[in-house]
């Protein structure tokens, strides 16, 4: 395999490599689309599942103890249905890796990760344009937030409690 | 009212710091025009017909003399001396420069105001009744309803990237004078019929654009405290389920229309079932710290009449006239609510300078408990003013070019920016505004024919309520001309009605004479204190038809 081709995954932690393969041959773990799924699943190794953002978040449920990845596409920066779905997922019990795969923005790094995501595989061109510090750097920019139940840092609404003195 | 505490200071300046951040990474290109492009509307900053257009959120209507002082500042040092007032409780400034607007958005911030989420496909503005907390037929005060929808909104991070914009209007009155018929989600605070606890009445699905649709009750008693579980569910739903393939088919309300309204809620009670209310909600005591806030101010205990107050009504017509067009009966006694319009006879709708707001707010500051209001029908409200004050508040209008007797009537009419701002826009609508306004300046003639809101859009978008208006007008062009298309017997209220198309388009020339003649038939035909309205929902629209026939007739 070679390496060369290995795409690189934006998450909290910074850039990370990817292990899977949406190769079939790969001795690697496996991407695979979610018409093949079954077939997938049926062999050893590591499976992740690539779905369109109109995919039912209940259709994998009977697939979650066997899914190391769920990998969402996000086909537009504008197409918010992925952040839905994986609230979803998670809702229902998903532990796994979540992935966003498209055209995301840096600004939009702390919307995904609230909404479940861990990691963003971007497009060539548009990582390279958006250096990896910029993604660190929006996160950043968000240290507050009003909605209780997402993924995200300072919540006002515990801080208020917590400063009644409610805990 | 409600003030920030550091928590809502500090996420306020993050997103000034954050969109300076934005601004400088759209200068130097790590941000193309088009990934920009979400990230100003998100901030209010729109790209118009001739500049920059900056709409800065008036939340729910409620502003201090502070905020006021504060617009004035900056309609002077960053645009040309006044602002606009819009149809949803906005404030536009029509000629920011772009690498000004992080610094607009500062000095916003130093008074407790922001620009977020007044534009893009997101949460907007939420909009409430603008006699919150003054009008005898109200439940509850909506506004701190409103304020906690504004914050659960503020950058949302599910709901951010919406098939399209999602407008939110709140009332606890009877009478509707929020329109929440014609939003994306209407609340009305309601009693339960049999418990006779007050909660939420949600209507969904209503919405003007090119598309009108009047909302449709998707839960008829919704607990308080179930609240943002329950938007959490909707709007899932809507984020999940809304068509994205065609920009004029993304609304919610073309949604709840193809799937029925039934199908919709039966999918939001499902997803709403499926969510851990208490993990999500705003508890109790979050919910109270909230209405606090907008506890009554201390008012006086006066006698329901002044005499003072009368003896100026009948030594002085014009304050009379005024009187009688212009204020609200107060529900408490001794005091009145004041509309202060902002439709000068021959005036652009909305419009209103930097020394107007600085008058306005020394008014709010001296008599009416530092609190001003901006309606939806563009005009600014002093909600709690001593009726012994009245004439002293009269003279002072007066003496700003602020005291125009028309609230409610011909004159007072709704326009959109339409062509001279827009564009979008197919036709001009300010100007014909004007028109109209000109042509029916007499005061005791638009007394004679009483209330009748017109309310004009310059394209199908209809941000200028066409739809709603008793008289309804749109500007569209044909063959190169402008063309404007009359509407008879919307309303925007309680008994929400969508206008008929009254006949072929009109040239700007013809409007008024129409609109004589429509005005002329209702005087002709109107019972004994009937109103417009009830007059055109008694006999039709189509009685009307052959007052604009003549018209096109005569100008053939
Ligand atoms: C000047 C720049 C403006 C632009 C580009 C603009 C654009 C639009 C568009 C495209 C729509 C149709 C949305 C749809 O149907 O999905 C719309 C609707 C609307 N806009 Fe505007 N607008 C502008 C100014 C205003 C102003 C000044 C007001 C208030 C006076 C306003 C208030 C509204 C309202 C109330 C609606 C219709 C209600 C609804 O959304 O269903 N807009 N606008
Ligand atoms: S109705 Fe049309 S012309 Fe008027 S402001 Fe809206 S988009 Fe512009």
């Amino acid at each position: 395999m070679p390496p060369e081709t290995a795409i690189t995954l934006v998450t909290r932690e910074g850039l990370k490599p990817d292990r899977f393969r949406r190769d079939l041959e790969t001795s690697a773990p496996r991407l695979v689309p979610l018409d093949t799924l079954e077939n997938a699943l049926a062999s050893n190794g590591e499976i992740g599942v690539e779905i369109a953002n109109t995919v039912k978040a209940e259709a994998l449920l009977p697939h979650f103890d066997r899914l190391a990845l769920i990998a969402i596409a996000f086909p537009a920066y504008g197409d918010g249905r992925g952040y839905s779905l994986a609230k979803q997922l998670r809702a229902l019990g998903f532990t796994g890796t979540l992935r966003a795969v498209g055209p995301l923005i840096a600004d939009q790094f702390h919307y995904a990760l609230a909404c479940g995501f861990d990691e963003i595989e971007l497009p060539a061109a548009n990582a390279a344009r958006q250096p990896e510090p910029q993604w660190q750097a929006a996160l950043a920019q968000r240290s507050l937030s009003y909605q209780r139940g997402y993924d995200q840092p300072g919540n006002i609404l515990e801080r208020r409690r917590a400063r009644r003195g409610e805990g | 009212m409600y003030r920030y505490d550091e928590f809502d200071e500090a996420f306020v300046r993050e997103r000034v710091a954050q969109f300076r951040d934005q601004v400088a990474r759209r200068l130097d290109g790590s941000l193309a025009e088009d990934e920009f492009r979400p990230l100003r509307l998100k901030n209010g900053l729109y790209l118009q017909l001739h500049a920059y257009m900056l709409r800065v959120a008036i939340p729910y209507g409620t502003l201090r003399a502070a905020q006021l002082r504060q617009l004035a500042r900056i309609a002077e040092e960053y645009d040309r001396g006044y602002g606009h007032i819009t149809t949803r409780q906005n404030i536009q400034f029509n000629w920011p420069k772009l690498k000004d607007v992080p610094d607009i958005l500062g000095l916003l911030a130093d008074v407790e105001m922001h620009a977020i989420q007044t534009s893009g496909n997101c949460i907007r503005n939420v909009t409430a009744d603008h006699f919150a907390g003054v009008a005898a037929d109200e439940i509850e005060d909506p506004r701190p309803l409103a304020e906690l929808i504004r914050q659960w909104s503020s950058a949302h991070p599910e709901f951010s990237y919406l098939p399209r914009k999602f407008k939110i209007a709140v009332t606890g009155a009877a009478e509707d004078r929020a329109a929440v018929r014609v939003h994306d989600i209407g609340i009305r605070i309601v009693r339960h019929p049999a418990s006779g606890e007050v909660g939420y009445e949600i209507l969904v699905g209503g919405g003007l654009g090119r598309t009108p649709m009047i909302a449709k009750v998707v839960r008829e008693f919704l607990p308080k405290g179930d609240l943002l579980a329950y938007l959490e569910a909707l709007m899932r739903v809507y984020n999940l389920e809304g068509r994205r393939d065609n920009k004029y088919k993304a609304r919610v309300k073309i949604l709840v229309h193809e799937i029925g309204i039934e199908e919709f809620r039966a999918r939001v009670e499902a997803e709403f079932a499926r969510l851990d209310g208490p993990s999500i909600n705003a508890d109790p005591a979050e919910q109270a710290r909230i209405a606090a806030y907008f506890a009554a101010p201390a008012y006086e205990n006066l006698l329901p009449e002044s005499g003072t107050f009368e003896a100026a009504r009948a030594a002085n017509p014009d304050f009379a006239a005024f009187v009688e067009a212009n204020t609200f009966p107060h529900r408490v006694p001794g005091y009145a609510a004041l509309t202060i319009s902002l439709k000068p006879i021959g005036g652009a709708p909305g419009d209103i300078t930097a020394d107007q707001m600085r008058v306005v707010a020394d008014l709010a500051e001296r008599y009416s408990f530092d609190e001003a209001r901006a309606t939806h029908i563009q005009n600014l409200v002093l909600p709690h003013v001593r009726k012994a004050d009245l004439f002293a508040v009269w003279k002072a209008l007066v003496a700003a070019d602020l005291a125009t007797a028309n609230a409610g009537l011909i004159t007072d009419i709704i326009a959109c920016p339409g062509l001279d701002y827009c564009a979008l826009a197919t036709a001009r609508s300010i100007p014909i505004a004007q028109a109209i306004s000109t042509r029916f300046a007499d005061p005791v003639r638009q007394r004679e024919i009483g209330p009748l809101p017109i309310k004009i859009s310059g394209c199908i978008n209809a941000c200028g309520h066409h739809h709603v208006g008793a008289i309804g007008i749109l500007g569209l062009e044909k063959s190169g001309k402008e063309s404007y298309q009359i509407t008879l017997g919307g309303d925007p209220g309680e008994k929400a009605a969508l206008g008929d198309i009254l006949g072929p388009g009109l040239s700007a020339d013809e409007v008024p004479d129409a609109i004589e003649r429509i005005v002329a038939r209702y005087l002709d035909t109107r019972e004994s204190g009937e109103s417009f309205s009830d007059a055109v929902r008694r006999l039709g629209p189509a009685a009307f038809k052959s007052a604009l026939a003549k018209e096109v007739h005569d100008a053939a």
